[in-house]
């Protein structure tokens, strides 16, 4: 990845005071997104005020849709014509906007999608915390597809993971999903924007060659093609048909082995590039916590006090949740006693933790339905009962 | 006479502005959407736009496939989410022309909510709805346009649906030009998406056309030209015509024309305006102050005008061989004079020559008015129909009166 520094115009440096959903807007300015279309919804609003606010002084441009369906097909049209682009959302219009993820998936399209979890189903907890739509990111949208998805931990993540999305996604030219929850999202905290010249960018990468060799797609399972943009006269063609590399549809079973298998295998085969983990004593730990997001920050203090009654524990974040990190699960699994999984939904991320545990170690799920966070006693009691 | 597929593709007055790499199409024989593609790309080619600006935007169906054929930026999206991705094209590079290309499923149905809202914000979008009251791609199913008593797939025992039309709908929801006219008047068609290309703000035309192969076919009504016979039999001319009164029943009449034409600011000339007001004049839209922006467009504007000037003086020697060869109708038009068209508006029966050359003769004025900057153009091609009113008889109000006691007889 060739990154630049970040246009200051976009980075409002210096100490805030802020909450996790401006910084998400806050990140989307300063990694050079200058086009949002959103659709309010509890409790993701906040990113979309911040930007219509920002947008003017900025040169961006903020649209309020008539729904999410448009919102990401908006992004989408922006996309290919040259923008940066960004919505957010929460579990309602995630549902809405999956068919268009697949359209992006599927477009290779370059976008970021923060979604602001609450509690499901349906209008569930409109107002109220959850993690439950974790499975949803992966595998919303119908057809095989993949993309990557992140998870802060404090408005100071959302800021910096919300630079690194837009950075992942113009290199594998995927949408990127930000997985964030309502607590998060509507949590104060210090949030310290490094000053442009600290920030590193990944600008868009324009085809510029000559015309009888543009190509929108290149299917070898890697990230790093270039876009073509709308107006720069190579009349591309991309379509939601499976297609060729010049973006004509080509309806055959073989054209979809290519076109799957490189949509799959650009984020797959380059893990160890995208996987991003926060690990805490792993080494000769007995019992690893496994978590992310908000339950990452309770389960610390469930963890300290294992520590002090002398049980040997080691925490795994989760900063990157899609692709999942397969790998390090497999090596620890056998070396560990257990891996203690708790999160605020029916348990979602404990059953791809237990395929790649695969037996050699137990895996213990403490799952919490929506509305509100662990109570730490809870992942201690989890703990101990995985040290046993 | 054998058709050669390479001499076709090679030997297209169309091949700069279809792909001619992806013929034959999809499309049945006897179908409209071939017609339509063939005006638009004339369109733009008149239009003096340049190709390089102009993304087409499709959804999902027979008439979605437009965008896989146009020799343009071109993008095939999602069914009924046309209007939405092109609403980002416009908006995050407002120096391109955005063409939404797509069938009445795909607008009126399943994309009814972003064409209605599309409408309402003025957005600088030029839609050209083909219209041909089933869903084609998927086997003949009712659309939201189907007339009462027609026979669908999904209506086997006749619709009892009251339809959309779609002119009223989006007059209701603020469009500043709606024009509807039959895969028969392709001129017209082509005359409509022209100054659409060259206005600004959002364009609606409806073109109904025939689907033989399912809307026909389940019907009785024969093939594409006996259609398109009931579209000559059928349609009524009424410019200006009010928006209330062009419901089609099954098989009824056919109001065509333009309906709307008006100004008022798009939704980033009113969105700019507000943020000037905010940030002050040096307000910048992605890098570009709005004077600059302001600039360019009138620069691109002088630029069209020299093109379309250029094609005006260059079009009587290519006109006559290419002309002749392919529509003879059109030299006619050029020597002999014209009859009055509002024969048509009057009379059933009335053969479809006079629409044609009074009509034509009308683009030719308005062409000629709009070789001047847009501004000044905007209202041309009304004024060029009432000052060719006297010669041509394409008054509005003739025909405007006329029909009513047509429709009531």
């Amino acid at each position: 990845m060739k990154t630049v520094t970040a246009d200051p115009k976009g980075v409002d440096s210096g100490p805030h005071f802020m909450d996790g959903d401006h910084a998400l807007a806050e990140g989307a300015l300063a990694a050079g997104c200058r086009f949002f279309a959103g659709y309010p919804i509890t409790p993701s609003t906040e990113t979309a005020e911040r930007f219509a606010e920002r947008a003017p002084e900025i040169g961006a441009l903020f649209i309020q849709m008539e729904d999410e369906l448009a919102s990401i097909a908006a992004l989408i049209g922006a996309a290919w014509a040259g923008q940066k682009v960004m919505t957010v959302t929460c579990g309602p219009g995630f549902s809405l906007m999956t068919e268009n993820l697949g359209l992006a998936c599927m477009t290779e399209t370059p976008m970021v999608i923060a979604n602001v979890q609450r509690g499901g189903p349906s209008t569930g907890l409109p107002t109220l915390t959850a993690q439950q739509d974790m499975m949803q990111a992966r595998y919303g949208p119908h057809g095989d597809n993949m993309i990557i998805a992140l998870s802060p931990d404090s408005p100071q993540e959302c800021f910096d993971l919300t630079v690194e999305a837009f950075n992942l996604s113009e290199f594998y030219r995927v949408p990127v999903i930000i997985l964030t929850d309502e607590t998060v999202g509507h949590m104060h905290e210090k949030v310290v924007i490094p000053p442009a010249d600290q920030i590193k960018v990944l600008p868009r990468n324009n085809y510029s060659g000559p015309k009888e060799d543009c190509r929108p797609y290149k299917f070898d399972s890697k990230g790093g093609h270039p876009m073509v943009r709308a107006g720069d006269g190579y009349n591309f063609h991309i379509t939601g048909l499976t297609h060729n590399e010049r973006g004509y549809p080509v309806m055959t079973a073989e054209q979809n082995v290519k076109v799957v298998t490189h949509l799959m295998e650009k984020i797959l085969s380059n893990t160890d590039d995208i996987i991003r983990l926060d690990e805490d004593q792993i080494e000769g730990a007995d019992v690893v916590v496994v978590s992310y997001g908000i339950t990452s920050r309770i389960a610390v203090k469930a963890i300290q006090d294992a520590r002090k009654e002398g049980i040997k524990v080691g925490s795994l974040r989760l900063i990157t949740i899609w692709p999942f990190c397969e790998k390090r699960i497999r090596e620890l699994s056998g070396k560990v006693k257990a891996f203690v999984v708790p999160e605020i939904n029916y348990g979602q991320m404990v059953k791809e933790v237990e395929r790649c545990a695969g037996g050699r170690s137990k895996v213990i799920s403490v799952n919490h339905c929506g509305g509100a966070v662990h109570d730490p006693a809870v992942i201690l009691d989890a703990i101990r009962k995985a040290n046993q | 006479m054998s058709t050669d597929i390479k001499t076709f593709k090679s030997g297209s007055p169309m091949a700069e502005t279809l792909r001619m790499d992806r013929m034959p199409h999809i499309w049945c024989p006897g179908c409209g959407i071939g017609s339509e593609v063939n005006s638009f790309a004339d369109a733009v080619k008149r239009s003096g736009i340049d190709p390089k600006k102009l993304v087409v935007v499709s959804g999902i169906g027979c008439t979605g496939r437009v965008a896989g054929y146009v020799n343009f930026d071109s993008i095939h999206t999602t069914h009924g989410r046309a209007v939405a991705v092109a609403t980002g094209v416009k908006l995050a590079n407002p120096e391109l022309t955005v063409v939404v290309f797509s069938g009445e499923g795909d607008l009126a149905g399943i994309g009814g909510n972003h064409l209605i809202h599309a409408a309402r914000r003025n957005m600088d979008l030029v839609v050209i709805c083909n219209n041909n009251f089933t869903y084609g791609m998927t086997g003949g199913q009712m659309t939201p346009t189907t007339p009462g008593t027609a026979m669908a797939s999904t209506t086997p025992y006749g619709n009892y649906e009251y339809p959309f039309s779609l002119p009223l709908l989006m007059d209701a929801c603020g469009a500043t030009y709606i024009a509807r006219w039959t895969s028969m008047h392709s001129r017209n068609v082509t005359q409509s998406i022209e100054e659409a290309l060259l206005r600004k703000g959002f364009s609606f035309i409806e073109i109904i056309s025939p689907c033989p192969t399912l809307y026909l076919r389940r019907n009785r009504l024969g093939d594409g030209v006996d259609q398109l016979q009931n579209y000559q039999d059928n349609s009524i001319l009424k410019h200006g015509a009010d928006t209330r009164e062009t419901a089609i029943d099954y098989q009824g009449k056919i109001v065509i024309g333009k309906f709307v034409e008006k100004n008022k600011p798009t939704y980033l000339e009113a969105a700019n305006k507000c943020n000037i007001k905010l940030v002050g004049d040096d307000y910048q839209l992605y890098g570009k102050t709005i004077p600059e922006r302001e600039a360019e467009e009138k620069a691109e504007k002088e630029r069209i005008a020299a093109r379309r000037a250029a094609m005006e003086t260059a079009e009587p020697e290519g006109e006559e061989e290419s002309v002749s060869a392919r529509k003879p109708a059109v030299s006619k038009v050029k020597k002999s004079a014209t009859k009055p068209a509002k024969k048509v508006a009057t009379k059933s029966k009335a053969k479809p020559q006079p629409v044609k050359k009074a009509t034509a003769k009308v683009a030719k004025k308005s062409v000629a008015k709009k070789a001047a900057p847009k501004t000044s153009a905007k209202k041309a091609p009304a004024k060029a129909a009432k000052k060719a009113a006297p010669k041509t008889a394409v008054k509005p109000k003739t025909s405007a009166k006329a029909s009513p006691k047509k429709s009531r007889k």
